[in-house]
């Protein structure tokens, strides 16, 4: 499956699939990167380490921030896969990426590929350029 | 491909400095993530990266003192996580403090007024109608759009920063008239078909709004035609909380409203059930329940709404117990305490917090018991932040139920 990659990293990890979009500022606790949003369906679920795949990003302006914080503490997740581009969620990639090096792939699919992303699955990521392309692991 | 004004090409080149350089670097990718063709300069930037959120929230701003940076446009700083002017409300960790005191000295080092408020908008100075800016806070940046017309797209964390360190933006959202029509017609109950209270109406609206058309730019209908801008200022916080709300236009109201083509939009209707399903999702403390703090402002008060506040508190005492916070702005904390027609506010012991906000700094002492608000942003984000039970209400009844210690009919 090929993405357009809005910013750049290889990534390899098992999908955590949100149906409801989530904020990660005020919505994920960033001591233990589990989800905290009180009115989320997968709350407790924890997003360190995995390909965090939902419809579109929602919320506070304070979302890059916690990225990067997760990312500085290692429990961010290895990439994010959505369906429409999400300028907050990108800036706190491409600083994560300027600060600490550390490379945090934001993939945009069309909704009939980013539907066929299942629960638990493991899949690798690798951008090149504004391209990224999905594979099973 | 982005065509680079000489501005963008001589800040790239390290013209205006390193950190400057640095910051237009970040820019580029960022505006390529986002398709642009091309940049704009700004007139004002508001930074939201100066709440304090652990570690990386210094690193990132450090380098740029550290390059010898200096904003180019007027730039104010959101909230902190700390009201630093009280340490003895604060109960979270100690090392907040002076965490918080250094990130708002760092930005003061590269020339960020330190108007700690999420309110930038309640200023004397605010944008002006087609201004481009460049704000952060997702409440400040629906109401810019939406009530001032400004321009602003919805800038996170450094974003910000970079702006205000390079005077321009990629031409994309919300910057461009394309972004800015309405997508769908909303319509809402009027206020006496909804039989909610005025200043619950608002609050539940945009909480709706979010929540059925996320992201998307709505043009509403059936709202007041006397829509105050503090009932405008409740409900984009609540859709920016819900659904990413970035600009609404609000019939007969709002500034860019009258110039919108509505006839061939989708049309989206919203029952008087929807709002008070959505209120019981936002309230599920029950009557009779303990109370512990009635909190207020989120986004920060304005002057008008202490008035309202106070005119309701004439003769009224809490509950033992009960303590009421307000959050606001330094500037306008500063109007209330020199104004003696606030007495009412004193007397029922009201406790102005500035600098922060009661859903993020760790300011209610007492363990137990619900916190009543009558902001459906705090109800929305608070359980998660603060671990506590919320309700969402009137005005009115939050006050009621200060006055019984006990949640209110």
């Amino acid at each position: 499956m090929i993405g357009r990659a809005l910013t750049a990293g290889n990534a390899n990890g098992t999908v955590l699939k949100l149906d409801v979009p989530l904020s990660f500022w005020g919505g994920v606790d960033l001591h233990s990167g589990a989800i905290i949003d009180q009115s989320h369906p997968r709350r407790g679920a924890a997003i360190a380490g995995r390909v965090l795949v939902m419809p579109h990003a929602r919320g506070s302006s304070s979302s890059s921030s916690a990225l990067m914080e997760l990312a500085r503490a290692g429990i961010a997740p290895v990439a994010i896969v959505m369906q429409r581009h999400d300028p907050i969620l990108v800036i706190g990639s491409l600083v994560a990426a300027e600060l600490y090096g550390i490379e945090i792939p934001i993939v945009l699919l069309g909704e009939a590929d980013w539907d066929t992303l299942r629960e638990d699955e493991i899949i690798t990521i690798a951008v090149s350029g504004d391209e990224a392309v999905l594979g099973s692991a | 491909m982005i065509d680079l004004a000489p501005i963008d090409q001589a800040l790239l080149d390290g013209a205006h400095g390193e950190a400057s350089a640095r910051a237009m670097a970040i820019l580029m990718r960022y505006g390529q993530a986002a398709d642009a063709t091309r940049f704009v300069s700004i007139q004002s930037a508001h930074i939201d990266g100066c709440l304090y959120h652990g570690p990386s929230s210094i690193d990132f701003v450090r380098r740029f003192v550290d390059l010898g940076g200096r904003v180019r446009v007027p730039t104010t700083l959101n909230v902190a996580a700390v009201d630093v002017t009280h340490p003895e409300w604060h109960c979270g960790p100690a090392e907040l403090i002076p965490a918080q005191s250094e990130l708002t000295d760092l930005h003061e080092q590269l020339g960020c007024i330190a108007t700690l408020t999420c309110a930038p908008y309640q200023r004397m100075l605010r944008p002006a109608l087609g201004e481009h800016i460049a704000w952060a806070e997702s409440n400040a940046i629906v109401f810019a759009n939406s009530v001032l017309g400004a321009r602003t797209d919805r800038y996170g964390d450094f974003a910000d920063l970079c702006a205000a360190l390079t005077g321009r933006v990629p031409m994309v959202g919300l910057h461009c008239d394309e972004n800015r029509r309405a997508q769908i017609v909303v319509d809402m109950p009027t206020l006496d078909a909804s039989s909610i209270a005025r200043d619950l109406y608002f609050a539940v609206a945009g909480y709706v709004l979010g929540l059925r058309a996320p992201g998307q730019v709505p043009f509403l209908r059936g709202l007041p035609l006397d829509s105050s801008e503090d009932e405008l200022k409740a409900l984009g916080a609540a859709g920016a909380s819900s659904g990413a709300l970035a600009l609404f236009h609000v019939e007969g109201v709002t500034p860019e409203a009258g110039k919108q083509a509505i006839d061939d939009l989708p049309v989206l209707s919203v029952t008087p059930d929807d709002l008070t399903t959505a209120i019981a999702s936002l309230c599920p403390v029950g009557v009779g329940e303990e109370v512990a703090a009635i909190c207020l402002g989120t986004p920060h008060y304005s002057i008008r709404e202490f008035r309202t506040l106070n005119a309701a508190l004439v003769d009224r005492r809490p509950a033992p117990g009960v303590a009421m916070f307000v959050s606001t702005s330094r500037e306008i904390a500063a109007m209330v305490d020199a104004d003696p027609a606030f007495a009412p506010l004193r007397d029922f012991g009201a406790n102005i917090v500035v600098d922060a906000c009661t859903y993020v700094a760790p300011i209610v002492r007492r363990a137990d018991g619900a916190i009543l608000t009558t902001s459906a942003k705090y109800a929305h984000y608070g359980p998660g932040n603060i671990k506590r039970r919320i309700g969402l209400m009137t005005l009115e009844r939050c006050l009621r139920s200060a006055e019984l210690g006990t949640v209110a009919p």
